[in-house]
This record gives structure tokens, C-alpha cells and sequence, in this order.
């Protein structure tokens, strides 16, 4: 299972790795290079054999196929192995044997505790960053708990991502790890030996300190140019130089790396003499003599001692393509400051002006503007709805990643049981959907106390079923329901004011002011669709037909948020303690703010739908008829947009039916009536425990939403949070989109309520009315009576 | 039909023969009973009959066995086809055997009928059982411990063992 430096033959690759092979290589040939060992791949196989874990790898990665995976999706899969790992200890034989071993050869000394798997570091695929690596580990015990976390990188979201698109293979990687002597390096850096930009040139690139500054991008290296030909520098573009890595503090027995301010002397120095940088480019010449091509070395100077701490080759194949590809996976993992700053930009700045905005538009009284000006006004608004569609892409959802980093730092220092506990601690928090919800309670509470409110609005409802049997098309539907809010409704009063108290007919007037509050105040798009009022009654009388509901209990307690809070806290050293203190309020804000921004959104897409609604009236009154009306459900499209907008100005323009959309194909399909296999036990990601049965409400459009029915199981595409108002009433929450931070595993996590995300063609299988069996813990919803037909 | 079969068959087995003995089944029960140990040590997988009120269905399940095989053990979620048939009716067979889906399989093969009643796993045994199963099947363990899984064992009356084709004797224990 160990294999020692300095015995690592070249034909070691599969055994050790690349880099492991690649350092014995240079030792044998007379290069100074840190003392180790090799944890071969040996050890890794027979981890996950004995330990049951190749097993349980293979089941959490073939819940669904790896290519229909987003990757919200791969982070959850990749945080469970790491816990995997992180909990299953070495089997006692193996653990005795690593440790008697390890212990020979390091005793006390801090080591490195590097990745070297097989397939990293070749000509055509380069792993630099993506899988594990920790420096300053000190003690056996430590050791073999780092090398498990190396082992769990194997799996890494980065990882995964990174080998999917590379085409490597995914299942049967394996693992082989570098145990090393830390050479606590005063200057460190890399070197290419030929540069990717300049084939007559190499780079050499340093920083004080440990070089995981440099590789990580948090400290900004010296960098000089030299030529190939004459071994002369070239250039030298110095840094602002300002920070330093070092390694813990041996004293006070720390590990790991420490980001540290540079002494002020050292701030003016370069890093390396020119002798230095001179003697640096040679390196990579021995070295690029040794292998047959140019490498990228790694190394660090001791006093006047030079080490190599990695060569390999330089990737220059499709280097640019590669890079971005990699720079994007890294920036999966947005920095801690980067995410200060973004948080600072959405609560200071964006999120008031979204407010203010929305407020403006919902004061504009439309109706009363000429055809002309009601269509500079649509534009005006789609032009506003881009712009915040836009910052929410940009700015928002990047920063949903300040939950994760959470995640990830909760689960290495707290190593809990099950990889969401973290999420009860962040949403200890207030969500704008909640408040929402306890409106909407309160406000069904009220119908349930006061039975004549509730007679009032069956009343109001069946009045309308009676006069409207059927809706042919929205136009229809659009002025009847402007009709009943403003005349049936008043209608309804009147003759109530006839026969009832007056103070009831003032409840009730009250009581609809009230719905009126609520609508604009947590509006969002699916107010403003023609159905939304009429659906808000229903829903609210379905609510007050069930008894109220138990407050949730367990999850919100606030004893165990407390609880959790501590046990995070303490896990952190007392300096670092602030930090943590300061990445969960980070991450509070991240998971409340993705969840209330697009509430937010949502108010102002309301604003863009309720001109676009406007001006399909007018169209109606001059006689038009869809096709020769952009549909109401078009109105975020700039194109259907456009046309509404030119016939608002030109009434001779006719919108042709050519420049309307069509119903969306589905790719050769066309003509062929597909008929569908029958699910009887779909799977997918378990993101709220418990279980629950109860009849499918599967939800195609929006106003579907209106229809459920207490203790339905709510089957969508993808709970937005502008829908989650109807959340406690479901019984269960299936989903096809993937995710445990989602908004419909946020929402159904905060009230308790088994969810399952990532079911595959969920809507599309389940059928209204199927009666299901939804499992939370395992993520397994069965249809147990298909619906009657 | 099956003795054409059965004749084109034995001409097949008969070149290559010697390259895998025919593995012989004695009359004594303890050495069978051995060979039976080993054989369902090596079968993860075993096909399991429930009784359904108007069909016979059939699944596969992980299972395990205890040293006496007395007992076989298996779990399954409970919203299934499987739990609400033996719940109904805990008289159940198991197939265990070792075919590799190839001609040699009529001479090499082992095919375990076992006949039994399903019967819950008492609270004083389960520690055991669960560690004879996840023993077995250590990546089963999330499985195995979910609410909303059964954790069964086959009462397990009789084997009936096939060898060649159609060697056939039966075992109590």
C-alpha cells in the first residue's frame, strides 16, 4: 500500500499517479525533491471494497444518469460521498498498518497531504486544483483523516464536472495519495518551462510564502519572462505585493495555511533575486531534459536550497479552451470576499432599486394612457425586466453560492450525519415566502372563525360558475374577471347590505382590502394573471375548509438552531471563531436572499404583465383576435413584445400569425402520437425526510397551482418561490428539477413536508389524480393506484 | 421438445468437458448444507416469488443468510408490489442460484429453491441480523436503516436443490 519516493519506478503511473511517478523520476535522477511516501491506489481500493462505500458511491451516483445531472445537483452527490468518507473509518487491520508506516517515517513532522491520481497531470488533461490537496499536517491520526478527505475529492463537484467533460471515466477512478515532508519554503512559485502564450519564452511566477497563494489565486505573484534561447530575463512585472501564506503555527499546534499581511520590508523586495529566477529556469531545463518536453514545475526555495514540489507536462493542447472550462469550475466556488461583496452590491444596492422600481410601475394608472404611450410603456418595462433578469443571473444566483461554501465549511469541521443540517441552521432565518404564508393562514384562520366571510366568497364563486360555464379563450376570461372584481363584487355587496349586518358587509370589505394588501405587497406574476384573484379565493376557501394546521415543530425549534449554532461555533479556534461567525451570517443572507429576490423578480415581471395585458385589451377593443394577438403568456418575449408595441402605434399593422410562436415540439415527434410507459416507482434525490400519500396535483401552467387540494402531493417542474404559498397545504412535494438548495427542498425542509427533487420527467409521468406514496428518506415516490379514467 | 434440447445440449457439454468438473451434490446433509453456504456467500442477488391475490410476482432482492441457514434475509421499501403481497400472505419462495447465462450453465449450474414464511425480525435479534446482512451488503446500510424500510427474514422450511440440469433433491432444516 506504501510506496516510498525513492523506490517509484516509472512504470508506477497506475499504482501512484502521475505526480507521485513523476517526483520519483526526478529524485532518482539527482533532483532535490521533498522526502515521502505514496498511499497507492491499492490502499483506496481496498477502502472502498471493505468499507461497503464503492457500493454506496455507485447507488448515489445512479439515482439518475450522470449526464442529466445539473450541477446544483453534483454538489449535493459530491458533499454526501465527502461525508461518506469523512465518516467511515480505515477497517482496524489497514488503519494499523498505515499507521505503523506513516509513523516510521514522519513521526511529528508536518507534512503534505496530496492528491496524485492516476489520469491527473498528462499532456492532454490537467487536474491542477481540482482534486484535494492539505499542507501541515501533523500526527498519524491526522494523516489517515486527511487522506480520507483526499480520497473524497476523487468525487469532488469539480471534480466530477471536470472528468464529464473530459470524457474521462468516471466510475472506475481511483486514487493514490502523496504523503510529504512540508518544506516550509521562504519563496515559492511555479515555472513553465515554455510559456502557453510564447513558445520562445518561459515564465517563472513567485510569491513569499507557501506557493498555495499563488495556486489558489489569493496572493498575486512576481512574474518574469525569459528567453528560451539565450536563458537571459526578459521582463519582470512586479506585484502589489500584500499578503503571504504561511503555515500554522507550530506552537500553538496549528495545521493548515494562514493568509497573513506581508511584512512592510518585504512588501518593496521581490520575492526572487535575479540569480534566483535564473536558477528557478534551470529547473524546469533539467527537468524538461528528463521527461522529453517542456514542464510546468513547482517549486520552493529553503535559505539557499531549491526544491521541486511537482512537474508535469505543460498543457498545451487546447490550452485556452481548457482554461476557461477550468476557470469556470473554480468559480463555481466564489471566494468568502467575493461573496461579501456581492452581498454588500444585492442588499444595499440592487435589491432597493428593484424595490423602488416595482413601486414606481405599480403607481402608473395604465388604463388611462393613449395607445402611443401605453406602448413606450410596455417597452419601457420589458426594458426593465431584462435589466434585473439580468443582475439576477449575474449577481443574484452567484451568490446563492454563499450557502454552499457554508455547507462545505460546516460539514468538514462539524462532520454531521446527514450533509443538510446545515440548511435548519440557515433557515433559522426569515423568508419573505414565509411571512407570505402566514398571511395567507392568517387569513384563512379568519374565514374559518367568521363563516359568514366564508358564505360571502362560496357565494361570490358560485355566482360566477353559474354565469361563466365555459371560457373559450382568455380575452373572455379577462373581462369577466375585471368585471366580477369590479362591479360583481360590489354587486354582491349591495345586495348583501340588504339582508345582512352592516358591520359583516364592513368585515367583509375589510377582509378584502386585506386581500388586496396581500396581492401588492407579495405580488409576484401569478397575481397578476387573469385567474390569480379568483384562484386566491379558492385557495383560501380550500385552506379554511381544513382544519388549522400544527405549528411546524422540530425543524424551526429554536433550542436546536441554537444548538446547531454552537456546535458549528466551537469547532473553530478562537481567532477563526469570528470567521465563522461571519460566513454563517454570509450564508443566512444567501439562502434568505434566494429566496426573496426572486419574490422580488417577480414583482416586477407583474409590472411588465400587467401593461402587456393592458395593451392586448386594446388591441381586443379595436376587434383583433389572437392569432393576431401576441398570447397573454408571451409577454417576457422581446419579439411578441415588439409586435404588440407596433400594433399599439399602427393601427393598420397586423402581427402575422408567421411571427407568433408556436406550440413548442419536441424534436421528431411531429405527427407521432408517443404514447408513454406507466411509472410505478420513479426515483430521486430524498430532500425532506418523512413520508407521506396522497393524490397527484401535477402543475403544467400556472394557475394549476389554484386547484390543489389540501393533502395533495404538489408533482412540478420547479417550485419557484412566488408559487410556495401553496406549499402547506401539499402533503408532499415531488420536483423534477435536482437540488437539496432548491427552493421547493428550502420550503418543504422549513414546514416539514417529505420532498424529492430530481425526478426525470416527473410531470410528465404522474398524472393528475394518480394516488402516490412519496418517500423523503430515500427519495423514492411510487404511483400506488393510478388515477380512474 | 425438452429432451431434443436436452440432447443437443449433453453433445455441447460433452467437448468441453474436463474443463469444469460437474459438481456432484452427496446424500449427506451436512456437506450439502455446506456447499449451499458457499454457494449463496457468492450470490448477491436472489429472485424472490410473493403470492399476489390472483398471480404469482416476482422480484429480485439483496439477501443474506444465517450460519445455520435457518433464516434468509432480505429488505425491501414498503410501498411495494413485494411488502403488500407477503403482508397479505407470508408464504414466499426464494431462487438463489449461479447460471451465467451461458450453454455450460446445464451442466456447472446450481439453482436453490428455498420454501418458507415470511416472519418479522423480533427486537432481540435484530442487532444480529442487521450485522449478518450488512456484513453482506455494506452499502445497503442506508437502505436498511430508513423508516420506511422492512427488515424481513424467510422462515425457511426446505431446499430444493438442482444440479445438472435436472439433478433435484430436497433438504428440511
Amino acid at each position: 500500500m506504501l510506496i516510498p519516493i525513492e523506490e517509484l519506478r516509472g512504470n508506477s503511473g497506475k499504482l501512484c499517479g502521475g505526480k507521485a511517478s513523476a517526483l520519483g523520476f526526478l529524485h532518482r535522477n539527482g533532483m532535490i525533491v521533498p522526502p515521502g511516501t505514496c498511499i497507492s491506489t491499492t490502499a483506496y481500493n481496498e477502502y472502498v471494497d471493505r468499507t461497503g462505500l464503492r457500493g454506496r458511491i455507485l447507488l448515489e451516483m445512479n439515482r439518475k444518469p450522470f449526464e442529466e445531472m445539473r450541477w446544483e445537483e453534483l454538489w449535493d452527490l459530491s458533499e454526501k460521498i465527502k461525508l461518506m468518507f469523512a465518516r467511515t473509518p480505515l477497517p482496524p487491520e489497514m488503519e494499523k498498518e498505515l499507521e505503523a508506516e506513516l509513523f516510521r517515517r514522519f513521526g511529528k513532522k508536518a507534512v503534505a497531504v496530496r492528491s496524485s491520481a492516476p489520469g491527473e497531470d498528462t499532456a492532454k488533461t490537467s487536474f491542477a486544483g481540482v482534486h484535494a490537496s492539505y499542507v501541515n499536517i501533523r500526527g498519524t491520526p491526522e494523516i489517515l483523516r486527511h487522506l480520507r478527505l483526499v480520497w473524497a475529492s476523487l468525487w469532488s463537484d469539480t471534480a466530477l464536472l471536470y472528468r464529464k467533460e473530459m470524457g474521462l471515466d468516471i466510475f472506475n477512478s481511483a486514487m493514490a495519495v502523496l504523503v510529504q515532508e512540508t518544506v516550509e519554503g521562504r519563496s515559492s512559485g511555479v515555472a513553465f518551462g515554455m510559456s502557453p502564450e510564447n513558445k520562445s519564452e518561459a515564465v517563472v511566477e513567485a510569491v513569499y510564502g507557501l506557493n498555495k497563494g499563488l495556486v489558489d489565486g489569493t496572493v498575486e505573484p512576481d512574474r518574469w519572462t525569459l528567453s528560451r534561447e539565450t536563458g537571459d530575463i526578459k521582463t519582470h512585472m512586479p506585484a502589489e505585493r500584500e499578503k503571504t501564506v504561511v503555515a500554522g503555527n507550530e506552537s500553538r499546534g496549528e495545521e493548515g495555511t494562514e493568509l497573513k499581511n506581508l511584512p512592510e520590508a518585504l512588501k518593496k523586495k521581490p520575492p526572487l533575486t535575479p540569480e534566483e529566477v535564473l536558477e528557478v529556469y534551470s529547473l524546469t531545463g533539467k527537468a524538461e531534459a528528463l521527461f522529453g518536453t517542456p514542464q510546468d514545475v513547482e517549486w520552493t526555495f529553503r535559505e539557499s536550497t531549491l526544491y521541486t514540489l511537482q512537474s508535469r507536462p505543460i498543457t498545451t493542447l487546447l490550452q485556452e479552451d481548457r482554461d476557461e472550462k477550468r476557470r469556470w469550475y473554480l468559480s463555481l466556488r466564489r471566494s468568502f470576499e467575493n461573496l461579501k461583496e456581492l452581498r454588500a452590491a444585492i442588499e444595499e444596492k440592487y435589491i432597493p432599486a428593484m424595490q423602488a422600481e416595482a413601486l414606481d410601475l405599480e403607481k402608473e394608472n395604465l388604463s388611462a394612457t393613449s395607445d402611443p404611450a401605453l406602448a413606450e410603456e410596455i417597452e419601457k418595462r420589458a426594458e426593465i425586466y431584462r435589466k434585473w433578469h439580468d443582475i439576477y443571473w449575474e449577481e443574484f444566483i452567484p451568490f446563492a453560492h454563499g450557502a454552499r461554501l457554508f455547507g462545505k465549511v460546516y460539514n468538514e469541521t462539524v462532520n454531521p450525519k446527514d450533509p443538510y443540517e446545515f440548511a435548519d441552521l440557515l433557515s433559522g432565518t426569515e423568508m419573505l415566502s414565509l411571512e407570505r404564508n402566514r398571511k395567507l393562514e392568517e387569513m384563512a384562520g379568519r374565514l374559518r372563525e367568521k363563516p359568514e366571510l366564508l358564505k360571502g366568497l362560496s357565494a361570490f364563486k358560485e355566482n360566477k360558475d353559474k354565469e361563466e360555464p365555459v371560457q373559450e379563450n382568455e380575452t373572455e376570461l379577462e373581462n369577466e374577471t375585471e368585471l366580477e372584481n369590479e362591479t360583481e363584487l360590489e354587486n354582491e355587496t349591495e345586495l348583501e347590505n340588504e339582508t345582512e349586518l352592516e358591520n359583516e358587509t364592513e368585515l367583509e370589505n375589510e377582509f378584502r382590502k386585506e386581500l388586496e394588501a396581500f396581492i401588492s405587497r407579495y405580488g409576484g406574476s401569478y397575481s397578476e394573471s387573469p385567474e390569480a384573484k379568483e384562484g386566491l379565493y379558492r385557495l383560501l376557501l380550500e385552506m379554511a375548509s381544513r382544519p388549522l394546521l400544527p405549528p411546524v415543530a422540530g425543524k424551526k425549534d429554536p433550542d436546536r438552531i441554537r444548538r446547531l449554532k454552537e456546535k458549528f461555533l466551537s469547532s473553530f479556534e478562537d481567532e477563526k471563531q469570528k470567521f465563522a461567525a461571519e460566513l454563517l451570517d454570509l450564508a443566512r443572507a444567501s439562502y434568505r436572499l434566494r429566496d426573496d429576490d426572486n419574490i422580488y423578480l417577480g414583482k416586477i415581471e407583474a409590472e411588465l404583465q400587467r401593461a402587456f395585458l393592458e395593451g392586448r385589451k386594446r388591441l381586443e377593443k379595436r376587434g383583433l383576435k389572437e392569432p393576431e394577438i401576441p398570447p397573454a403568456r408571451t409577454f417576457r418575449e422581446p419579439a411578441l413584445v415588439k409586435e404588440l408595441t407596433k400594433a399599439l402605434c399602427n393601427p393598420a399593422y397586423r402581427p402575422g400569425p408567421e411571427k407568433l410562436p408556436r406550440k413548442p415540439q419536441i424534436p421528431g415527434t411531429a405527427g407521432i402520437t408517443k404514447e408513454n410507459v406507466r411509472p410505478r416507482q420513479l426515483l430521486g434525490n430524498p430532500s425532506g425526510p418523512g413520508t407521506a400519500e396522497g393524490h397527484a396535483r401535477v402543475i403544467l401552467k400556472d394557475s394549476d397551482l389554484f386547484d390543489l387540494k389540501a393533502g395533495e402531493v404538489l408533482i412540478c417542474d420547479a417550485v419557484d418561490p412566488n408559487m410556495t404559498f401553496v406549499v402547506p397545504l401539499c402533503a408532499a412535494i415531488v420536483e423534477r428539477r435536482g437540488g437539496m438548495l432548491i427552493h421547493g427542498a428550502i420550503i418543504a425542509r422549513e414546514y416539514g413536508i417529505p420532498c424529492i427533487t430530481g425526478v426525470p420527467d416527473a410531470t410528465k409521468l404522474i398524472k393528475n389524480g394518480d394516488y402516490l406514496s412519496v418517500d423523503g428518506y430515500l427519495g423514492i415516490v411510487t404511483v400506488l393506484k393510478r388515477r380512474d379514467l | 421438445m425438452k429432451d431434443e434440447i436436452a440432447s443437443l445440449l449433453s453433445h455441447e457439454l460433452e467437448e468441453q468437458e474436463g474443463k469444469a468438473p460437474v459438481e456432484s451434490i452427496g446424500l449427506d446433509k451436512v456437506e450439502l448444507l455446506g456447499k449451499l453456504r458457499k454457494l449463496f456467500e457468492t450470490q448477491p442477488l436472489a429472485v424472490l416469488a410473493t403470492q399476489s391475490e390472483t398471480a404469482p410476482y416476482v422480484s429480485l432482492v439483496a439477501f443474506a443468510s444465517d450460519e445455520k441457514l435457518k433464516y434468509i434475509l432480505f429488505s425491501t421499501t414498503k410501498a411495494t408490489r413485494k411488502y403488500e403481497n407477503l403482508s397479505a400472505n407470508p408464504v414466499v419462495s426464494l431462487l438463489i442460484d449461479n447460471r451465467k447465462n451461458t450453454i455450460e450453465d446445464f451442466r456447472d449450474a446450481v439453482a436453490v429453491t428455498a420454501m418458507g414464511k415470511i416472519e418479522p425480525v423480533e427486537d432481540f435479534e435484530r442487532k444480529i441480523m442487521e450485522n449478518i446482512y450488512l456484513m453482506k451488503h455494506p452499502h445497503l446500510v442506508d437502505f436498511l436503516h430508513s423508516p420506511t424500510n422492512a427488515f424481513l427474514k424467510i422462515h425457511v422450511e426446505k431446499y430444493i436443490v438442482v444440479t445438472r440440469f435436472q439433478h433435484v433433491v430436497e433438504v428440511s432444516v
